[in-house]
C-alpha cells in the first residue's frame, strides 16, 4: 500500500469524527464508493443478468463498509449504476426511515452526493429491503433488491454444486414436491415470504424475502428489477415487462394475503399492513408498512 | 402511540456518539495509543492482519483501537477498506526455505539440520498470572532481561542453512510431491472471483487463510477426534522474515518491495496409499501473517482433511466436506448474516403471524369437530 492511500484512510476517520457536512461525494473515495474496474465488473454481470432473466450470475463481489446481511449485494448493484443525476430512493420493510434505510442513504449521499428523495415516483433507483413500493414504478426506474440468499432451492438441497446443476436442467420437482407436500399437510402452501417464482418461463427465482403479497407486482412491471447477494456473490434480473408467475397448482392457486382491517392512519384496504403492538394487553393497531405510500394517501384523504 | 422504527436517523447520530464515548472510556485514564497496540497487543495485530488479508501493522492496530478490541470488527474494518487499495499485481512466490528464522520447531524429528529453535513462545509458560505486570509502572524494569546484545549474539548462533523439514522427506520420496500447476503464472484470488466448486488448491488456501481462527480450530480438532481423521504429525512450525520480490512491468527483473512476517506450518500425514499412489506420507499446509500458530496448524489439518476426496478417502466429517468447509470460514460473511438477524424483518414475521393464526383457526376447529364426534361417541 502507498503511503498516500494510508494517509487518505486515515483523512477521512477523521473527518468521521468530527461529522462536518461536506458539499459534492466525499473525495477520498471514488464516486459510489467502488473502482470503476469493479463497477464494469458488476455491469456485466447485470448485463448476464437481464439477457438470461432469473439466472443467478455469479459475481466477484466485494468487501463493504456494512455487514453482509445488511444489504452488501443491493448497495453493490447500486453503486455499480448510480450516476450523478440520478435521484436515489432507499426503504427497508417498506419505510425510508428503519435505520439501515437511512444508513444505506447516508452512505450514498456521502459517496455520490445526488439527490435522495422519499417519494416513490420521483426516484429514478429504488434500492429495497423486504418490500416492493405500493405504488406503481414506470420504465424510467430501476428496483434493486437485497438479497440475503438468491438459491430458492437451498432449503431443499445446501449444495451449491447440486442446485446450480438442477437449474441447468430445469430439474425443479423436488420445489413442487415441497409445495405438493405443504397442500397435504397444512391444506394450503405453507410458504408467505421468499415465495418462489418461475421467471420468463425457465428459472425459477426468490424474489427474496418480499411477502407473497408483492409477488403479483414483479409479474411484466414496466421498472427493470435487479437483485444483488453479496455474500453468496450472485446477481439476477428480471428485465421490464418480464413474465413472473408465482408457483401454484390448478386446484390450489397463488393467493396473496388479506387483512380483514384497513391501515388506520390513511385509511388504504389495499396495502400491506405492519401490525404494531401498542400496549401489554392485547392491543394492536395495523398500519401501511410502506411508508412514503402511506403519507401520500393521508395527505390526498385531507 | 405509534412511534415504532420511525425517526431512524436521529437515533443512529446518537447511537453512534454513544460507541464513540464507550471507545474511549473514562478520560481520566490516558488514551490508548495505536503504537502501544502494535508493540504490545502484537498477537491481535497479527491475527487482524491475517484474516483481514492485509499486511499492514498500523492499520490493523488502528482498527483495533476503533473496534474496542472486538477483533472480528476490526477485521472487517481492514477487508472493507482493502477493498479501496489498487492492484499492482502478484509478486514472485515467496520463499519460506530462506526465512529470516525467529522460530523453528519439529515434532517429527528430534534434531534438525539447522536445528530447533524455540524462539518467542507460550508453550512451556506455566499459565500462572504474573500479578507483577498488572503494576500500571516499573514492569519494564523487572522486565526479563535480554538486551540487544544478547539477542545479536542469538542471531549469530543460528544457522543459515535452515531446510525445510518436509523438503527432507522429499528427497526419499516419502511424502507426496507438491508442484506448482503448468499455468501458474496465474494464481486465483477469491476476492476477485467467486468460488466454483471444486476449487483448486490455491482458492482453498486462500479461503483457509482468510477464514476464521476459532471455526478453523474447531475443524482441525474434530479431525484429531475421528471426523476424518489424517494421523497428522507437525513436520515444521516456523516463524520469521521473508523477502517479498515483486517484478514491475517496465523493469522486467525482480525487485524487493519489503518484508513480511510469517508463520508455516508444514503438517505431515499418514496415507496408507492408493490404486495409483504408494504408501508415504501427505502434506497439510497452512501459513498466516504474523505470528498465528494456532490457526496455521489448524488450518493445516483442515487443508489435509480436504484433500480427502481427491486422495480417494471416504468423505465422513464436516472438515472433509470442501463446500461446508469454504462456504463457513469466512467469519465476515459468518458474522454479518448471523448479525442481520437484528435487522427489522417485520413483514416477513407478519406475514408468518398470518399463516401461524390461519393455521392455530383450523387446528382448533378440527380438535373441536373431533371432541364433538367423542361426545357423540361416549353418548352412544
Amino acid at each position: 500500500m502507498t503511503q498516500a492511500a494510508q494517509n487518505a484512510g486515515m483523512q477521512v476517520d477523521q473527518s468521521d469524527v468530527t461529522g462536518e457536512a461536506k458539499a459534492g461525494p466525499d473525495p477520498h473515495y471514488n464516486f459510489a464508493y467502488l473502482d470503476e474496474q469493479t463497477k464494469r465488473m458488476i455491469r456485466r454481470a447485470i448485463l448476464k443478468g437481464v439477457a438470461i432473466p432469473g439466472y443467478q450470475v455469479p459475481f466477484a463481489s466485494r468487501e463493504m463498509p456494512m455487514p453482509y446481511g445488511w444489504g452488501t449485494g443491493g448497495v453493490q448493484v447500486t453503486a455499480s449504476i448510480i450516476g450523478p443525476d440520478d435521484v436515489l430512493k432507499v426503504i427497508d420493510q417498506g419505510a425510508d426511515d428503519t435505520t439501515n434505510a437511512v444508513s444505506i442513504r447516508q452512505f450514498f449521499v456521502r459517496t455520490t452526493d445526488v439527490e435522495t428523495t422519499t417519494h416513490t415516483e420521483e426516484a429514478s433507483i429504488i434500492q429495497t429491503r423486504h418490500r416492493i413500493p405500493e405504488q406503481n414504478l414506470s420504465e424510467d426506474q430501476i428496483l434493486v433488491y437485497q438479497v440475503p440468499i438468491p438459491e430458492p432451492l437451498r432449503f431443499l438441497e445446501p449444495r451449491e454444486s447440486e442446485t446450480r446443476k438442477m437449474h441447468a436442467l430445469g430439474e425443479y420437482g423436488l420445489m413442487h414436491v415441497k409445495l405438493y407436500e405443504d397442500i397435504a399437510t397444512h391444506g394450503h402452501i405453507a410458504t408467505t415470504y421468499a415465495y418462489p417464482v418461475k421467471v420468463n418461463g425457465h428459472y425459477i427465482m426468490d424474489p427474496s424475502p418480499t411477502p407473497k403479497f408483492d409477488n403479483p407486482k414483479m409479474h411484466r412491471m414496466p421498472a427493470l428489477q435487479l437483485f444483488g447477494a453479496g455474500r453468496e456473490k450472485r446477481i439476477y434480473a428480471i428485465p421490464p415487462h418480464t413474465a413472473v408467475y408465482s408457483l401454484d397448482f390448478e386446484d390450489h392457486p397463488f393467493e396473496v394475503q388479506q387483512w380483514e382491517q384497513s391501515c388506520e392512519i390513511c385509511g388504504a384496504g389495499d396495502t400491506f399492513l405492519d401490525e404494531v403492538v401498542t400496549d401489554d394487553q392485547g392491543g394492536r393497531m395495523f398500519v401501511c408498512s410502506d411508508s412514503d405510500h402511506c403519507n401520500r394517501h393521508q395527505e390526498a384523504a385531507e | 402511540m405509534y412511534v415504532a422504527v420511525k425517526g431512524g436517523e436521529a437515533a443512529i447520530n446518537e447511537a453512534h456518539k454513544l460507541l464513540a464515548e464507550e471507545r474511549r472510556g473514562d478520560k481520566a485514564v490516558p488514551e490508548l495509543s495505536t503504537t502501544q497496540i502494535d508493540e504490545q497487543l502484537s498477537l491481535a495485530v497479527d491475527r487482524v492482519m491475517t484474516e483481514g488479508s492485509l499486511f499492514d501493522r498500523k492499520l490493523a492496530a488502528l482498527a483495533i483501537k476503533q473496534a474496542r478490541g472486538d477483533l472480528i470488527e476490526a477485521i472487517f474494518l481492514i477487508r472493507a477498506y482493502r477493498t479501496t487499495l489498487p492492484r499492482f499485481g502478484s509478486s514472485i512466490p515467496v520463499d519460506t526455505a530462506e526465512m529470516g528464522i525467529r522460530r523453528r520447531i519439529s515434532a517429527t524429528f528430534k534434531d534438525i539440520p539447522g536445528g530447533q529453535i524455540l524462539g518467542p513462545t507460550f508453550d512451556y509458560t506455566h499459565r500462572l498470572l504474573d500479578f507483577k505486570l498488572a503494576a500500571e509502572e516499573g514492569s519494564d524494569s523487572e522486565a526479563p532481561h535480554v538486551g540487544n546484545a544478547d539477542l545479536s549474539a542469538t542471531d549469530a548462533l543460528l544457522d543459515d542453512a535452515m531446510p525445510r523439514v518436509v523438503d527432507l522427506l522429499g528427497h526419499e520420496g516419502l511424502i507426496e510431491e507438491e508442484r506448482p500447476a503448468e499455468d501458474d503464472a496465474e494464481v486465483g484470488d477469491l476476492t476477485r472471483e467467486p468460488m466454483s466448486f471444486p476449487v483448486d488448491r490455491d482458492i482453498r488456501l486462500q479461503n483457509l487463510a482468510r477464514g476464521d481462527e476459532g471455526f478453523l480450530l474447531a475443524l482441525g480438532y474434530s479431525t484429531q477426534r475421528g471426523y476424518g481423521r489424517s494421523h497428522p504429525f507437525a513436520g515444521e512450525i516456523r516463524l520469521g522474515e521473508v523477502a517479498v520480490e515483486f517484478i514491475p512491468e517496465d523493469l522486467g527483473f525482480p525487485i524487493e518491495i519489503g518484508e513480511l512476517t510469517l508463520t508455516e506450518c508444514q503438517m505431515v500425514n499418514q496415507f496408507k496409499g492408493s490404486a495409483e499412489a504408494p504408501p508415504q506420507f501427505t502434506r497439510g499446509y497452512g501459513l498466516s501473517f504474523g505470528h498465528c500458530e494456532r490457526k496455521v496448524i489448524a488450518m493445516a489439518l483442515v487443508d489435509r482433511a480436504l484433500k480427502g476426496r481427491a486422495l480417494g478417502e471416504a468423505v465422513e466429517g464436516p472438515a472433509q466436506d470442501e463446500e461446508f468447509v469454504m462456504e463457513h470460514s469466512d467469519n465476515i460473511q459468518a458474522t454479518g448474516f448471523v448479525e442481520h438477524l437484528k435487522l427489522p424483518h417485520y413483514v416477513d414475521f407478519q406475514s408468518e403471524l398470518e399463516l401461524v393464526r390461519k393455521m392455530r383457526r383450523k387446528a382448533t376447529d378440527m380438535s373441536a369437530e373431533s371432541a364433538d364426534d367423542e361426545i357423540v361417541e361416549a353418548a352412544e
